[in-house]
């Protein structure tokens, strides 16, 4: 699985480049707050899919990493000046404060059965939810506060290639975890624990280095929804997110971190465009009955999501094409026998 | 010849139920000691306990002069146990290879030389190499879940119905590896199949409701009709 990671670079390489010429051909500002949402979103949700698709575990409190990486870098913009490097240094602080959640959470919960770690940080985000619902004096409650954007980012182009720039990062970080070693047991983890205890591996601790990783992802890209708002209320920590994250994971297709990133573009276009036929549309202003609708179809026919799909249908015409030589075969040989 | 490992009088619970109620057994290094036994006597979960899967609810388990009873399953495999579960337990999503490198402890020049000669022994997993383990047939997964464990030094094998749903020509080559397992490593073999039990084993363990009856030689088994009709049902 890890060394099929190696032919499809090519085509990754030449839609990174044509991303990044985007904003030199296109002008449209809808497009690139666009792009640069699914960016965001592809962080979130491929640091799920090392959770959820690489070790097997169901997180429900995915959203607080998310939350945490936008309050923090939006508190710290918001009350020191926003410069480029507080910026960085906010991402840095948001990333340290989710691992320290995460490695805790992790700890606690994840040596018991995985449906103790789902609840737990379900617990645990909505514990989070409600102090920045309370904690009034640094997060505005609910109504949430706006902030100043470093200078850099005024263009938003600037931010645009950011974004992208994380994202290609972000991509090659974890494509390198789960090409290594611990990537492995990690897989293995996912389709046997206790097979991979009797290996001699202690499982907790690559359980919870999963948790670490996806958690500080998560909350580079909370940090960096935040800052394309300038704004950040509460809705950054609610279970909407943590789901978008599920579903993007699960629809791109489980355990593959393309999967993740397709899911993210195929979702948030969907939002888009189908928020956008309300105006023609009254029906659409219930879009999210329709999107309810292509989730459930989507799991129930592409339970291997969009990824999976392709690669059956690929296995399959590889598998025609075999048997159709192995037919041909006898045939060329008598050919070739016949010619002498 | 040294005992490496003694069972005294081990209970298991799963859940509410009580499913080893007294095994004891011991196995001599360098030799195979065969857990015989009819389906649901607990000879899994004899294995299982010692690997502390199903950890043992009451009596000891000694491995190299060492109390295991109370350890978790990665200490116990890290002290030199392989196992091999039944059902051909390979990570279906791993190629061949990342099943090995999985299963090896440390990747140094004394592994992969292991890991050459674990070759030799399974020739047919060269050819699928770079195969997931979920594309194999019934005997080439059984052979790499028998390879994996072997990649290892281990100084105790656990393998667990190695037979169990392979035809007749792989199950030939699988206990022809065991053979060839036995002259470097001590081995625990659960094994429904008597003639393939008896083939490899120097001594056996016959487990019945979750209690051993009796244990002994092979070839005093082989000779006492009248324990393997009462226990094996072979007539």
């Amino acid at each position: 699985m890890i060394s099929k990671l190696q032919g499809k670079n090519f085509w990754l390489i030449v839609i990174a480049a044509v991303l990044a010429a985007f904003p030199l051909f296109s002008d449209s500002r809808t497009m690139t707050i666009l792009l640069t949402q699914i960016f965001i979103f592809s962080i979130l949700a491929m640091s799920y899919d090392i959770l959820l698709g690489y070790t097997g575990i169901v997180s429900f409190g995915h959203a607080m990493f998310f939350g945490v990486g936008a309050y923090t870098t939006a508190v710290i913009l918001d009350r020191m000046e926003p410069t480029l490097g507080m910026f960085l240094l906010s991402i840095a602080a948001g990333m340290l404060i989710a691992g320290i959640i995460s490695f805790i959470a992790g700890l606690l919960t994840l040596r018991l059965k995985s449906h103790f770690y789902a609840m737990f940080t379900m617990a645990l985000a909505g514990l989070f939810l409600v102090a920045a619902e309370k904690w009034r004096a640094v997060t505005n409650g609910n109504d949430g506060f706006t902030f100043r954007a470093p200078e850099f980012f005024q263009d938003r182009t600037m931010f645009y290639l950011t974004a992208l720039g994380c994202l290609i990062v972000v991509y090659l970080l974890l494509s390198r975890f789960v090409a290594s070693p611990m990537g492995r047991v990690l897989i293995a983890v996912r389709e046997n624990e206790q097979r991979t205890a009797s290996l001699g591996y202690k499982t907790l601790h690559y359980k919870v280095t999963a948790s670490v990783v996806a958690g500080i992802f998560a909350s580079l890209a909370g940090s960096l929804y935040s800052v394309s708002l300038r704004f950040v209320n509460t809705s950054v920590m609610t279970m909407d997110i943590t789901l978008d994250a599920l579903l993007m994971t699960i629809i791109g297709g489980v355990g593959t971190l393309i999967g993740p990133i397709l899911g993210a573009t195929v979702i948030e276009f969907a939002q888009h465009y189908l928020s956008g036929l309300a105006r023609d549309y009254p029906i659409f202003e219930r879009w999210i009955i329709f999107f309810g609708i292509v989730y459930i179809l989507a799991v129930v026919f592409f339970p291997q999501g969009i990824v999976g799909w392709f690669r059956q249908v690929r296995a399959k015409r590889s598998g025609k094409r075999a048997a159709a030589l192995k037919a041909k075969q006898p045939v060329l040989k008598a050919k070739a026998e016949e010619n002498g | 010849m040294s005992r490496l490992l003694t069972l005294e009088n081990v209970h298991t619970h799963i859940g509410q139920y009580h499913i080893l109620q007294g095994v004891s057994l011991t196995a001599e290094e360098g030799e195979v000691t065969v857990l015989l036994g009819r389906n649901g006597a607990g000879k899994t979960t004899t294995l299982r306990t010692i690997m502390g899967l199903n950890p043992a609810t009451s009596g000891t388990i000694h491995y190299g002069g060492q109390d295991i009873t109370k350890l978790p399953t990665f200490s116990i495999a890290n002290g030199g146990i392989g196992y091999v579960p039944e059902d051909q337990a390979v990570f279906t999503t791993l190629t061949v290879e990342e099943n090995l490198k999985v299963a090896m402890r440390k990747e140094d020049e004394a592994a992969m030389a292991r890991q050459d000669y674990v070759l030799t022994l399974f020739p047919d997993l060269k050819k699928f190499w770079k195969k997931e383990g979920g594309h194999l047939s019934g005997g080439q997964k059984q052979m790499l879940a028998m390879a994996r464990a072997f990649v290892n030094d281990n100084r105790l094998m656990l393998i667990d119905e190695p037979s169990k749903g392979l035809a007749p020509i792989v199950i030939e080559s699988v206990m022809e590896a065991i053979r060839e397992m036995k002259k470097q490593t001590t081995i625990i073999l659960v094994e429904q199949n008597f003639s393939m039990a008896a083939g490899v084993g120097d001594t056996y363990t016959l487990i019945d409701d979750g209690e051993t009856v009796q244990s002994g030689r092979m070839e005093d088994l082989v000779r006492d009709e009248e324990l393997k009709r009462t226990y094996l049902g072979i007539a």
